[in-house]
C-alpha cells in the first residue's frame, strides 16, 4: 500500500532539515548573480547575463529582470523556468489587487505574497520547491522610498539596504557591506551596482544588466554604451589604485631620506 | 431582451489621428441625478480608451474587469493589445456573459489609435454583444440626435479642432432634445502619444425652437 511514492516530497530528515528546499537553495547558488542597492530616491537592479551563443537572438531571449506591476521589479537567480512561473503568479496578484482594492500593490505586499507562495511549494505533496531567490524593488504609491526585499525558496523574506543572490553571492555581499553609504545618488547606486557584479563577472558590460527604479518613473534599463562606460571607469580606477598601492608612500616627503633604490620599487 | 434606449450619453468620433470619446457626465437613478461629475470612462492601455452605460452596478463592474485583464496582458507580454484585439476580447467576454444566468447589462464605444499603424479606431458595442468598426458613433437616445449630424458633417480626414468643433454640434442639439439636463460631457482624445482629457465647455445654454 505505502510504497513512498505518494509521499510528500518534502518531508523532515531526523535531524530536523528539509532537504528538499535545501537542495532548492543549491539550485540558486548555481543561478546567475543578481545584485539589488537602494540610493536614496532611486532603487537598482544588477543583473550577470549567461553569454549568449553566436546564433542566439539576445533581442528577443527574456531577460533576469522583469516587472511585476508599473512600479514593482523583480529580478531572480536560480531556474529561470520556474522564475516564470512565480513572476506570472505575481503579476496576476499585482493586477487582482488594483482591481479588487483600487490601489496598486506595496512592494511590502507583493514580496509577502511571492514568499508565500514558494513556503507553500515546501509544505504539500507531489510538488517540488521553487529553485529560485528573488529580489524584488520598487516605490509604493505615492512614496519616495526605495523599498528592496529579498525572497528564498524556503518562503523566507527580508527587507535589504543592499544584497546580492545566485552564483559567489557572497563575494559580492561582502564586496558591497564595504563599499555602501547612505544616501547615495542615482550615479553613485548604479556605479556601485555595476563594481559589485564586476567582483564576479569576468567578461564586463556585454554581461551585465542594469535596470533602475525611481519614483512615478518607468522602469529604465540602462543602455549597453552606458554600462560600458561606468565598466570602463571603474577599471580604470581600480588600475589607478593598484598603482598607487605599488609605489607605497610617496618619496621625498620633509626629511632628507637615504634612497637606497630610488625606482626599483615601480618598476617591478 | 430588449432594452428601451437610455439618456446617458455615450459619443466617439475618429479623425486623421485621433479618436475622440465623449460620456455625459450625469449619474441618474430613475428621475434623480446622483452626481453631475461622472466619468464613464476607463483607459485600458495607453492608446485606449473605452466609454461606457448600461445597468448602475454592471457598467464600472464590467469596465474594470476589462481593463484590469488589458493591463495583465501588458505586463505579461511587454506589449499593449491593439485597440481592435481588446474589441474582440470584450465582444467576446459580453458573448459569454449574455448567455450565463445574469448577463452584464453593458453598452460600450472603444476608442484608440493603433499603436503599429498610428491608425485611428473606433469600436461600437452593446449588451447583446453585437461589434461593429465605425468612423463615428452614439449609444442610447443620442444616437436619434447625433447620427444624422455626423452622417452630414464628419470626414475621416478630420484635425481634432474640428473633430470637437463636430463634438459641440452634437451637444447643442442634445441640450435642444433631451428631456433632461445631462450635466455636460466628459471628453478625452486619444492619439499616438496617449490619452488626453479636453477641456469642453459645458456651460452654454442651448434653447429649444
Amino acid at each position: 500500500m505505502a510504497s513512498g511514492y505518494d509521499r510528500a516530497l518534502s518531508v523532515f530528515s531526523p535531524d530536523g532539515h528539509v532537504f528538499q528546499v535545501e537542495y532548492a537553495g543549491e539550485a540558486v547558488k548555481r543561478g546567475t548573480c543578481a545584485v539589488g542597492v537602494k540610493g536614496k530616491d532611486v532603487v537598482v537592479l544588477g543583473c550577470e547575463k549567461r553569454s549568449a551563443m553566436k546564433l542566439q537572438d539576445t533581442r528577443i531571449t527574456p531577460s533576469k529582470i522583469g516587472l511585476i506591476d508599473t512600479h514593482v521589479c523583480l529580478a531572480f537567480a536560480g531556474l529561470n523556468a520556474d522564475a516564470r512561473i512565480l513572476v506570472d503568479k505575481a503579476r496576476l496578484e499585482a493586477q487582482s489587487h488594483r482591481l479588487n482594492l483600487e490601489d496598486p500593490v506595496t512592494i511590502d505586499y507583493i514580496t509577502k505574497y511571492v514568499a508565500g507562495v514558494q513556503q507553500r511549494y515546501t509544505q504539500s505533496g507531489g510538488v517540488r520547491p521553487f529553485g529560485i531567490s528573488t529580489l524584488i524593488v520598487g516605490f509604493d504609491k505615492g512614496s519616495d522610498v526605495p523599498r528592496l526585499y529579498q525572497t528564498e525558496p524556503s518562503g523566507i523574506y527580508s527587507a535589504w539596504k543592499a544584497n546580492a543572490i545566485g552564483r559567489s553571492s557572497k563575494t559580492v555581499r561582502e564586496f558591497l557591506e564595504r563599499n555602501y553609504k547612505e544616501d547615495m545618488d542615482r550615479e553613485a547606486t548604479v556605479r556601485l551596482a555595476i563594481k559589485s557584479l564586476l567582483e564576479v563577472v569576468q567578461t564586463g558590460a556585454k554581461n551585465i544588466e542594469i535596470a533602475i527604479m525611481a519614483p512615478g518613473k518607468p522602469l529604465a534599463l540602462l543602455p549597453v554604451e552606458d554600462i560600458e562606460n561606468y565598466v570602463k571607469n571603474i577599471e580604470q580606477e581600480k588600475q589607478e589604485e593598484a598603482a598607487k598601492k605599488k609605489t607605497g608612500r610617496t618619496p621625498g616627503t620633509g626629511t632628507a631620506a637615504i634612497l637606497t633604490k630610488p625606482q626599483s620599487d615601480t618598476e617591478q | 431582451m430588449y432594452d428601451a434606449p437610455t439618456m446617458e450619453v455615450l459619443l466617439g468620433i475618429t479623425g486623421k489621428d485621433f479618436t475622440l470619446i465623449a460620456a455625459s457626465k450625469a449619474a441618474m437613478r430613475g428621475a434623480t441625478v446622483l452626481k453631475a461629475s461622472d466619468d464613464k470612462t476607463r483607459a485600458l492601455n495607453k492608446h485606449t480608451l473605452m466609454a461606457f452605460s448600461g445597468e448602475a452596478g454592471d457598467t464600472v463592474q464590467f469596465a474594470e474587469y476589462i481593463q484590469a485583464n488589458a493591463q495583465l496582458y501588458s505586463m505579461r507580454n511587454e506589449a499593449d493589445l491593439s485597440p481592435s484585439a481588446l474589441a474582440n476580447f470584450v465582444r467576446g467576454e459580453l458573448a459569454s456573459s449574455l448567455r450565463s444566468r445574469k448577463p452584464y447589462h453593458v453598452n460600450l464605444l472603444l476608442g484608440g489609435v493603433d499603436p503599429i499603424t498610428h491608425k485611428s479606431r473606433l469600436y461600437w458595442l452593446d449588451y447583446l454583444a453585437a461589434l461593429a468598426p465605425v468612423p463615428y458613433a452614439a449609444h442610447g437616445y443620442a444616437q436619434y440626435y447625433c447620427l444624422s449630424i455626423l452622417d452630414k458633417h464628419h470626414h475621416p480626414d478630420i484635425s481634432l479642432g474640428q473633430g470637437i468643433k463636430l463634438l459641440n454640434l452634437c451637444t447643442d442639439e442634445l441640450k435642444r432634445r433631451l428631456p433632461i439636463d445631462f450635466k455636460g460631457m466628459v471628453v478625452k482624445a486619444v492619439t499616438k502619444d496617449g490619452i488626453i482629457d479636453i477641456e469642453f465647455d459645458d456651460d452654454k445654454v442651448v434653447h429649444a425652437a
